[in-house]
């Protein structure tokens, strides 16, 4: 995948991966959901922050990057890192250890918070790309937020996937936390981010990216 | 029986009753009588009764009588003599009392949302009656419309004879208000379903109303323990007993196969053995008339319209007063009804009534036909209960009947008059419906019930019983544990899984004690568990039932766009609901049938349909959905029988006859208890074919998983169909070449331990089990309902329930929710436990039968291929092919 004429790739796992600088970025990570619903009564399991960290484990095992980025949202409230369980705060430890971790905030997790390693950063601009969480729109932005999946129908089945939504210039990644939903593509937020249906979804399988033009893709 | 046809009848039926039924030309039924007797007794009893045997006055007379009684007592103090409810004041009458006399809301519970309760109208009582007045009698149904339809028949009865009795429904339409005088002031007779039940036990009023309770009615028992409804009724029940010591029930119910087993739903089970409420069963009546309608016509060799048979089928309406035609699914009811009226010369009134159409056109059709102005009318499952329809004359049944005591009860809905016989006429509408058509006459004849057994309690109606209790007034768990014992579902209820449900309800469950400080309820220091907050009272309420729908979407017929608009007008009249999984296969444009018209899809807003009328002849997505009942096991012994035994084939038509003698003399046809597989090529594919006769769901999850072991093996499988009776698996290898060489053994490949670790991978990924696991969640109160207005986030909310299961089976396989998801499972939409059976009934028993091409046996399953749509988990698969498709489009 190309943004901007730099070349990029897309794992399917939903990260993104930038050679050049040996960077990982991985959006709306949402830890700390479960217990975030717990507490308003809604007792869901609370294994979704290990279930998210092993994925995150496993990816940087096999990229071993310089630099991970977690482009916003990364908790799903401001309490979540102070909710953060022992076993969960020591493995994100181990995995911030050697490589520098920036924290882009998000609109759920606003405040830089204590306790979690890392910087924290509004946005984060390296060469022609900016990685920041809420979408603005321009040329090589890398941005989160939205959560985009994409629905194909093929002999009478539907699938519908998490995936990159991106253009020439701009991308919007998939959420990558275990409890995060999704907003249809054909949603009218991505026409007027891009403008136009004239950009890509790149839904992720089970082990390799497919690109749909967005125009081929089906509301929900 | 215990009481003999020359019962004296004025010792139990006062003379008010007496003149009553001589005034309408009746003599009161044995089983009326004998349901009266046992009331007096003071015993709870089971009352089988073929449809029109007057069943629903058995079940209430001995209420009436009562009422009256004490109505007569009240006006001429005369003593308690002969009054039902002081034969049993010994037995703990001084709590009755004691629980009548503490006002029980507010003192005891966290809120009370009801003003204190009134003591008893008038002065209490001296001994075992806690008031004058109070709830007397409780009638559940299963249905709602049933319970306002009884409530309607038994006023009668009580105006002519000038009864003091008032009775009333509750149902989900009955204003707040009235529910709230309902509670402070209850009626003598409440009619209600069992969810309006288990909210009325969710309140600290609940001792309150019902501490006078005399009898509990449960009409159509048969049908509602078959489901989660009737676990979340028997937990209900248990509850009222110990409410009301001096309770007794009494059930009415269709022929069942273990009338014994519903004997035992009616009483609270003791801690050791068991007990029963005693049976009653009315005179059978006439035996019922079925026969197979013997057509002229071609039998078609697969699917399921009957169109062979429609002129038959209205020739047949033309000569009876009134038909009913039961057809398996809601699209066969749609074809049927359409293509009746394509030839309906004689301008029949024919109608349509299936569960998906909206309320308000149900009812007109059911108005319509109780004034008798239907000449016909088509319908599903929707009509296998309830309300009585008096004048029906013919039952005609489209499809295979599935079973024989669903047969059987639907044979009832014709000719109410109880002693002349009831007629039906089946009709199968393809091959193989003729050897079920055929094992279900015989079935019926030999008056066999293949009622499925009693269910165990499920886990996640437990969890939200559970919850409920606490709502209600705090529970002591060695208490509640004894009282969900004594529900006979939940009789054999394991301590671990009771405290784990607990453990569910209080904090989720989990291994990993996150949540405590989250706690929905908690123990205090008497060690009673009460709710942590009122919000979680509130939000039981809005999540009761068992009932979870598939995802149902309205369908508006689109208002005329002005001058050609781009926006479609909103609004438009509401047709019913269709399944939103339907939906999405539809692309704009796309033309089907729904509500007897073809329809033409236009768009999706918001989670409305809109639709517009088609002036096709065809609809473009043929949207046949396999019946919802499977074969019952029974009727599939019975096929396989016929199968085995030429000299049974004399009982069918010519057509089918011949189509088994060729395949005998093609393949073979195996003995009743062995599996015949054939294998064969056929264009460049090679087939696997095998006749379990199992029904479609244990087909399909045999399919899953027979794929896998293939593929495992290097078979290169390609895809399979299922159909009732057959499943087809297909790929590039020949298998019977394989199996020749002996590098596949037919022995292996359906050995037993599929049901291991295949079914254990399969289940990780299968979008059914993530369906089952889905309402298991909902049920117990894990992830809430939605309701008007939240409906935007619908779709988030089922993703996540599947996020959720991928989690919680990672990291906590033995969670409680997804033991209750597999146990759903066994018998649920993957139907593995009759898939398990079936695997060990064949062990050494499998026929192999290698051919040169197809068998006519095959034949059927064969047609469905690209007819049917399977739950494939190869989703990447068809991914990769839709963007090959793309690339394709584009090097071009």
């Amino acid at each position: 995948m190309a943004l901007s004429s730099i070349s990029l790739i897309a794992d399917p796992s939903g990260a993104l991966y930038w050679p050049e600088h040996g960077l990982l970025a991985v959006s709306d990570l949402h830890l700390e959901k479960g217990s975030s619903y717990a507490a308003r009564g809604q007792l869901l399991p609370p294994y979704d922050t290990a279930a998210t960290l092993a994925r995150l484990t496993r990816l940087i095992a096999h990229y071993a990057p310089r630099v991970v980025v977690s482009l916003g949202d990364s908790f799903h409230d401001g309490g979540g890192p102070a909710r953060l369980g022992i076993a969960d705060r020591d493995n994100l430890a181990v995995l911030q250890r050697g490589r520098d971790w920036i924290w882009i905030t998000g609109n759920h997790d606003p405040e830089p918070a204590q306790n979690i390693g890392g910087a924290f950063h509004e946005s984060l601009t390296l060469g022609a790309l900016t990685f920041r969480h809420l979408p603005t729109g321009v040329a090589g932005e890398i941005c989160g937020h939205l959560h985009p999946v994409a629905r194909i129908s093929q002999r009478g089945r539907s699938m519908r996937r998490r995936c990159f939504a991106a253009d020439a210039t701009r991308l919007v990644m998939p959420a990558f936390g275990a409890f995060t939903g999704g907003l249809n593509v054909r949603d009218a937020a991505f026409a007027d981010l891009f403008g136009t249906l004239a950009f890509t979804a790149h839904m992720l399988g089970a082990t390799q990216v497919y690109a749909f033009a967005a125009t081929r893709c089906l509301r929900d | 029986m215990s009481l003999s046809d020359r019962i004296e009848a004025p010792p139990l039926l006062p003379d008010v009753f007496s003149q009553w039924f001589a005034r309408r030309g009746w003599t009161p039924r044995t089983h009326q009588l004998e349901l009266l007797a046992k009331a007096k007794a003071g015993r709870s009893a089971l009352l089988i009764a073929p449809t029109g045997g007057g069943k629903t006055l058995a079940g209430f007379l001995p209420t009436l009588v009562e009422l009256s009684e004490k109505a007569t007592l009240h006006l001429s103090p005369r003593a308690g003599r002969g009054r039902p409810s002081e034969a049993r004041s010994d037995e703990g009458a001084s709590k009755v009392e004691n629980d009548g006399e503490a006002p029980s809301s507010g003192a005891i519970s966290p809120r009370s949302i009801a003003p204190p309760s009134p003591r008893a109208r008038g002065e209490g009582r001296s001994s075992g009656i806690r008031r004058e007045g109070g709830l007397h009698t409780l009638y559940i149904s299963p249905l709602k419309a049933l319970a306002v339809d009884i409530a309607r028949n038994l006023e009668m009865p009580v105006r002519e004879m000038n009864l003091p009795i008032r009775l009333e429904t509750r149902t989900g339409d009955t204003p707040a208000s009235k529910r709230q005088r309902q509670r402070r002031d209850p009626p003598d007779i409440l009619l209600t379903t069992p969810e309006q039940l288990a909210l009325l036990l969710a309140s600290a009023d609940a001792p309150y109303m019902f501490g006078s309770l005399r009898r509990v009615v449960l009409d159509e028992l048969h049908s509602l323990v078959t489901s989660k409804r009737g676990d979340l009724l028997s937990l209900g029940l248990a509850r009222l007993f110990k409410l009301a010591p001096a309770m007794t029930t009494v059930g009415l119910s269709a022929t069942v196969a273990e009338p014994d087993e519903l004997c035992r739903f009616l009483a609270p089970q003791p801690l050791d053995g068991e007990a029963k409420a005693d049976l009653v069963i009315a005179h059978a009546g006439a035996q019922p008339m079925v026969t197979m309608l013997d057509t002229k016509e071609r039998l078609p060799w697969a699917g399921h319209s009957a169109r062979h048979a429609l002129h038959e089928i209205y020739a047949l309406i033309k000569q009876h007063k009134t038909t009913l035609i039961f057809v398996n699914t809601r699209s066969q009811a749609e074809f049927t009804f359409q293509s009746l009226w394509g030839i309906n010369d004689d301008n029949l009134a024919i109608a349509l009534h299936h569960g998906s159409l909206d309320v308000a056109q149900r009812r007109k059709v059911e108005d319509a036909m109780s004034a008798g102005k239907l000449r016909a009318v088509v319908c599903t499952s929707s009509l296998d209960l309830g309300v009585d329809w008096g004048d029906v004359d013919l039952v005609v049944n489209i499809g295979a009947p599935k079973g024989s005591s669903r047969l059987m009860q639907r044979v009832g809905r014709s000719n109410h008059r109880y002693d002349e016989p009831s007629k039906a006429v089946l009709v199968p509408s393809n091959r193989f419906e003729v050897l079920e058509c055929r094992a279900a006459i015989d079935a019926v004849a030999a008056n066999a019930q293949d009622t499925p057994p009693l269910r165990l309690g499920a886990l996640d109606v437990l969890c939200q019983h559970i919850l409920g209790r606490a709502v209600g007034e705090p529970f002591l768990s060695d208490e509640l544990f004894a009282e969900v014992r004594s529900a006979a579902p939940y009789a054999t209820l394991l301590r671990t899984d009771f405290d784990d449900a607990v453990d569910f309800v209080a904090t989720g469950g989990y291994a990993l004690k996150a949540y405590e400080r989250f706690a929905k309820i908690r123990q205090t220091k008497d060690g009673k568990w009460r709710v942590a907050h009122p919000r979680v009272a509130q939000r039981y309420r809005m999540n009761i039932g068992t009932i979870v729908e598939a995802d149902m979407l309205k369908v508006r017929l689109m208002r005329s766009r002005r001058g050609g608009a781009a926006m479609i007008p909103r609004g438009g009249r509401v047709l019913g609901q269709v399944e939103e999984y339907f939906i999405e296969g539809l692309t704009q444009g796309d033309t089907f049938v729904f509500a007897g018209e073809i329809l033409k899809y236009e768009a999706l807003v918001e989670n409305e349909v809109y639709v517009s009328r088609s002036t096709a002849t065809d609809p473009k997505v043929p949207a046949y959905e396999g019946g919802k009942f499977p074969l019952s096991t029974y009727l599939a012994a019975r096929v396989r029988g016929i199968l085995a035994d030429p000299k049974a084939w004399r009982a069918l038509p010519d057509q089918v006859r011949e189509w088994l003698e060729i395949q005998e003399w093609r393949s073979l046809l195996p003995p009743a208890g062995d599996l015949l597989v054939e294998t064969f090529p056929r264009g460049n594919k090679n087939y696997l074919v095998c006749y379990p006769f199992e029904g479609r769901l244990a087909h399909q999850t045999l399919g899953m998983l027979l794929t896998r072991r293939l593929e495992r093996a290097g078979m290169k499988p390609l895809g399979f169909v299922a159909n009732e009776y057959a499943l087809a698996v297909w790929g590039l290898s020949d298998l019977g070449a394989c199996m020749a060489r002996g590098e596949l053994s037919l022995g292996a490949l359906f050995a037993e331990d599929m049901l291991g670790d295949d079914l254990e991978e399969w289940l990780a990924e299968s979008a059914l089990m993530k369906r089952t696991f889905r309402s298991c969640a909902i049920i117990a109160g894990l992830i809430e309902r939605r309701f008007p207005g939240e409906e935007k986030s619908r779709r988030q909310v089922t993703m996540s329930t599947d996020l959720v299961y991928d989690v919680l089976r990672k990291h906590q396989p033995d969670h409680i929710l997804l033991r209750a998801a597999r146990a759903d499972a066994a018998t649920g939409l993957l139907d593995i436990k009759r898939l398990a059976e079936m695997l060990s009934r064949i062990q050494g028993r499998i026929v192999h039968k290698s051919l040169d091409r197809v068998s006519p046996l095959a034949v059927p399953v064969m047609l469905e291929i690209g007819r049917e749509t399977v739950y494939g988990e190869a989703a990447d698969t068809l991914l990769a092919e839709a963007a090959g498709e793309l690339i394709k489009e584009a090097m071009h």
